[in-house]
């Protein structure tokens, strides 16, 4: 039982100050993913039927190995993002979401990691 | 987790029946009944409405029911206009005033409930202490540094007056905040549709030199931005205000600072 005055409770512990960045970074990213997304579905077409070695050549353009490295570094941000929105929205148990939030953290930031690496390993031909 | 069933003590039962003799134009009116001194979970009861005898609108069926069936049903009321907000519930799965909604608008029986998601004092009132306390904390008044002028009112321009239009409308009903799922589940965090849109009244108002204070009070994650563009709070206002676009231009002024 809590007799902290009803205003006391709605002004809770102030503002964090922070959101702006998160909701901008989820705009832009989903704005950035509209083309790429369309240009891997076009490329990734496009080499269905291409052996290992063709798709190395392309993939070993600057060109390309950049935009599928900003692909899907895009694509991990904006999920990790909306993810945090969802476990904020539905994990009320403060272990839990404190839990969940840093979990989501880290294998966002090792499917990033690994996925860069994959691509730089087969862009540079090692 | 958020809880989606009901608590067991908060599930509706069926109710009573009251039949209306003699009507050729009957419309049942199936409405939540909860007594807090009864000890017993809520249930909705039934009332046969001759639509011959009863005014046009769902409010005036209340009162007929109040004054010639069951004194005993609790609901808030005042204007019967439109402008007080006082008669918000939910009526036919939309929340709206009752004294706006007309009865024939309704197919079929017409249910009715009280606001969503709040707790209940008695049938159809709602307990609004944390969206008030919520309206409090934004500081719905004007804030200023500099004196007020000696010779008058603080002057507006025709085009700055304008931005107030489609915000200054709003009574207050909480229709809007009580239909929002975002504060169904994080109610007690996030301010809400109505409580937003009351802040960007005072963000968007030119006379208010603390629009920065105002936008530092309101950027956090659950205060404002637990507002998902859902636009349940648009689609439900008993006053065709617009709540989403509101809380959209408070979201593009804490852009606006940044860029």
């Amino acid at each position: 039982m809590s007799l902290k005055s009803s205003l006391g409770r709605a002004r809770g512990l102030g503002s964090a100050k922070e959101g702006a960045g998160h909701w901008w970074m989820q705009r832009v990213t989903a704005v950035g993913l509209i083309p790429l997304a369309l240009w891997f579905a076009v490329s990734v077409i496009g080499l269905s039927h291409a052996d290992y070695a063709t798709f190395k050549g392309w993939m070993g353009k600057p060109g390309n190995a950049a935009l599928i490295l900003i692909t899907v570094l895009s694509v991990m941000y904006h999920a990790k993002l909306g993810l945090q929105v969802v476990i904020e929205d539905y994990v009320h148990c403060e272990a839990k979401k404190i839990a969940s939030l840093i979990a989501l953290k880290f294998v966002a930031l090792f499917l990033a990691v690994f996925m860069a690496v994959s691509i730089l390993k087969v862009a540079a031909g090692v | 987790m958020v809880e989606f069933a009901l608590p067991a003590n908060s599930r509706v039962q069926p109710g009573k029946v009251y039949k209306a003799a003699g009507a050729k134009r009957v419309k049942v009116f199936k409405i939540y009944r909860y007594d807090p001194d009864a000890n017993a979970n809520p249930r909705l009861d039934s009332y046969e409405i001759d639509l011959d005898n009863c005014g046009p609108m769902v409010l005036d069926a209340l009162l007929k029911i109040k004054n010639e069936i069951d004194s005993t049903l609790t609901f808030r009321r005042s204007c019967r206009e439109g402008i007080c907000g006082s008669c918000a519930m939910n009526i036919d799965g939309t929340n709206t005033l009752s004294c706006l909604k007309p009865i024939e608008d309704i197919s079929g029986d017409a249910a009715i409930y009280p606001l969503p998601h709040m707790p209940v004092v008695k049938d159809l009132i709602p307990d609004l202490t944390v969206p008030y306390a919520q309206l409090a904390s934004i500081k719905p008044w004007m804030q200023t540094v500099s004196p007020t002028p000696p010779d008058g009112e603080r002057l507006q321009s025709p085009e700055e007056r304008e931005k107030l239009d489609g915000l200054w409308e709003c009574i207050l009903c909480f229709c809007c905040q009580t239909s929002c799922p975002s504060y169904w589940w994080n109610g007690d965090r996030y301010l809400g549709p109505a409580v937003l849109l009351q802040a960007a009244r005072w963000i968007l108002d030119s006379r208010d030199e603390c629009t920065g204070e105002r936008l530092d009070d309101l950027e956090d994650p659950f205060k404002l931005y637990r507002c998902h563009t859902i636009m349940n709070c648009t689609k439900t206002c008993p006053k065709g205000l617009n709540p989403a676009k509101a809380i959209g231009a408070i979201k593009e002024k804490l852009i606006e600072r940044r860029l």
